[in-house]
């Protein structure tokens, strides 16, 4: 797990670095002129001027000081510009997976217990178009919506305020990010039902005259679930993609916009810190997932 | 299975279909896998034909046809610069395409060598090749095909080689599982018994066997890769100008013209969807039909 996270933090400091042109390029270029002395001084000034390996362990050093640096744009601390964006893109997050959970689990169930059926094609279809939808199309798609309705876009108040208002302003968005997730809980909600319903255990159940009610709940989505919570973890990580995209369509200036934003201004402490905060979240998940499914499967805590 | 069915099984057994084969046979009987096929041929039509298709010009700019209405003319309508909405979108498909299979295989290239190399030599080439595969799968494929982009800079062919890295782990990883199961197979001994070399049996005995995987991966791969040229594109750091790429026809509308011009917005949104709907679709059949695990 160490190992993985060193090996990102030194994948990320050396891509960053063949970027052509730093910071001190961009001001330069703006202001319409290069004068060489200057840009020396501002490179020595940033530290831009010495070499990459001294430059990883100053970064580094710093991280384990919880020094993150500071931004080359606001000249803050990256840590300030970074803590408070969490909670935003953390809350669509939440929320995004939250749908993915509600629609996708149920509605994965009735495709494969209804296998074949109308209902199955169309579930199939739809989620397959989940998948295939781009998000930030999608959110696009919704702010159309509401300009026809409503005649006004649901526009980002910082921050907004009252529990319903700010769960209304991000449920928007995050249905944006959350269709494709429910796609994909769903596809494999439904592949994972059929796959326990083709089971012994579940015939016997039957023969023994259990309802279908209990063998599909009790027996067979019990079963079926934990194949499941695997790529809601996954996917919990890997949502970030879908929020980059979407946080730049409604304007929500959480950490994933600001990402897109420091990679357009060559910003290094905070490209490299939140691509290292998302890794560490990632991994997080990940060894967490391991943990739960160790609870959810009485198989696993009995072998260990 | 009943006794009548036994010669065929014989006969299946003597010769055994090949992967290409069972795609074809099977194909028919999967309509939602015809359909997508059929979407993915008229993509490539589009993309290999642009300029026949197209009676417009996918880069010339026009002052006096901007922002016109779909109609007659223009059929989708033309753009802030009087670009005609139509051409670019067909011409779109082309860098929507190279890109898509470009990284694609590039992806595939690398990881079935990876995942080859890893699960035949096993040992510290393996421990060495799954390190790797554990850093580039701990970050999201946007998040570091976005990294991989800024770093390689605006181009088409680094935004190809940005979005082909971020697929290489999956690959490796599902190459090496075939490979390791391979690796025990009688076939696999019989040709180190007749004194094949090591390289020649992973290569041309052990490599083979893996297709059908192969196959389904890189179809659902194909639409992973569309789908992050758009959003890079859309980012602004993908395809450059003057490539006429989806996902910037939708960063260049998407603020001002939502509310006034939203042929802008909806066009090249519905030919990413539906370029990604026909592979996805494609590549379900395709799995549906190669995974002997999912077939009763």
């Amino acid at each position: 797990m160490l190992l993985t996270l060193f090996g990102i933090s030194v994948l990320v400091f050396v891509m960053l670095r063949l970027v052509p042109g730093n910071i001190a390029d961009i001001v330069f270029n703006a202001a319409g002129m290069i004068d060489v002395a200057e840009k020396a001084k501002l490179e020595k000034e940033l530290g831009l001027d010495q070499p990459i390996a001294v430059q990883y362990v100053q970064w580094i050093g710093g991280l384990a000081h919880g020094d993150l640096g500071y931004s080359y744009v606001s000249e803050k601390p990256a840590i300030q510009e970074i803590a408070p964006r969490i909670p935003i893109t953390a809350k669509l997050a939440g929320l995004a997976l939250s749908f993915a959970i509600i629609f996708g689990v149920p509605l994965g169930v009735i495709s494969a217990v209804k296998q074949n059926s109308p209902v199955d094609y169309v579930l199939r279809v739809v989620s397959l178009s989940g998948l295939s939808v781009p998000a930030f199309w999608l959110g696009l798609l919704i702010l159309m919506g509401f300009v026809a309705y409503f005649g006004t876009i649901p526009i980002y108040t910082n921050p907004p305020e009252g529990f319903w208002n700010t769960l209304w302003l991000f449920s928007i968005p995050a249905a944006a990010v959350g269709f494709r997730s429910s796609a994909l809980v769903m596809r494999l909600t439904r592949s994972s039902m059929l796959e326990v319903l083709r089971q012994d255990y579940i015939r016997t159940a039957r023969a023994k005259g259990a309802s279908d009610q209990t063998v599909n709940y009790h027996h067979a989505l019990r079963n079926a679930v934990l194949p499941v919570v695997t790529v809601i973890g996954l996917e919990a990580a890997f949502l970030m993609g879908g929020l980059i995209v979407t946080e730049t369509v409604f304007n929500i200036p959480g950490v994933a916009r600001f990402l897109v934003e420091a990679i357009r201004w060559r910003d290094y402490p905070i490209v490299q810190n939140l691509v290292m905060f998302i890794a560490v979240v990632a991994v997080s998940i990940n060894f967490l997932i391991d943990l739960l499914y160790a609870v959810l499967d009485p198989r696993i805590r009995y072998a260990s | 299975m009943s006794i009548v069915d036994l010669p065929v099984t014989v006969e299946k057994a003597e010769r055994p279909d090949s992967v290409w084969s069972q795609i074809r046979y099977h194909l028919l009987a999967h309509p939602l896998g015809l359909f997508g096929a059929a979407i993915m041929v008229v993509f490539v039509f589009c993309a290999v034909f642009a300029d026949i298709i197209t009676a417009y010009s996918p880069t010339a700019t026009d002052s006096a046809t901007r922002l016109l209405h779909p109609g007659v003319g223009h059929a989708l309508g033309t753009d802030q610069m009087g670009r005609d909405i139509f051409s670019r979108i067909i011409y779109g498909a082309r860098i929507s395409l190279a890109v898509g299979l470009g990284s694609t295989l590039l992806g595939s290239v690398f990881g079935v060598t990876l995942g080859l190399a890893s699960g035949y030599l096993g040992g510290w080439v393996d421990l060495v090749i799954q390190r790797i595969v554990d850093v580039l799968q701990a970050v999201p494929l946007l998040v570091l095909a976005l990294v991989m982009a800024a770093a390689l800079g605006p181009a088409l062919d680094n935004t190809i080689v940005a979005i082909a890295i971020p697929l290489i782990p999956y690959t490796a990883r599902v190459i090496r599982s075939n490979t390791l199961a391979l690796r025990e197979q009688p076939f696999v001994e019989a040709a180190r018994a007749v004194g094949m070399s090591e390289f020649r049996i992973a290569v041309r005995h052990v490599l083979p066997n893996t297709i059908a995987p192969l196959i389904v991966i890189a179809t659902a791969q194909l639409g992973a890769a569309i789908l992050t040229e758009a959003s890079l594109s859309f980012l602004g750091l993908g395809v450059p100008e003057p490539h006429p790429s989806w996902g910037r026809m939708l960063s260049e509308s998407a603020a001002e013209y939502v509310r006034t011009a939203p042929w802008l917005v909806i066009f090249p949104g519905v030919a990413i969807s539906l370029a990604v709907f026909g592979t996805n679709l494609f590549g379900d059949a395709l799995r549906d039909i190669l995974d002997p695990r999912l077939r009763d």
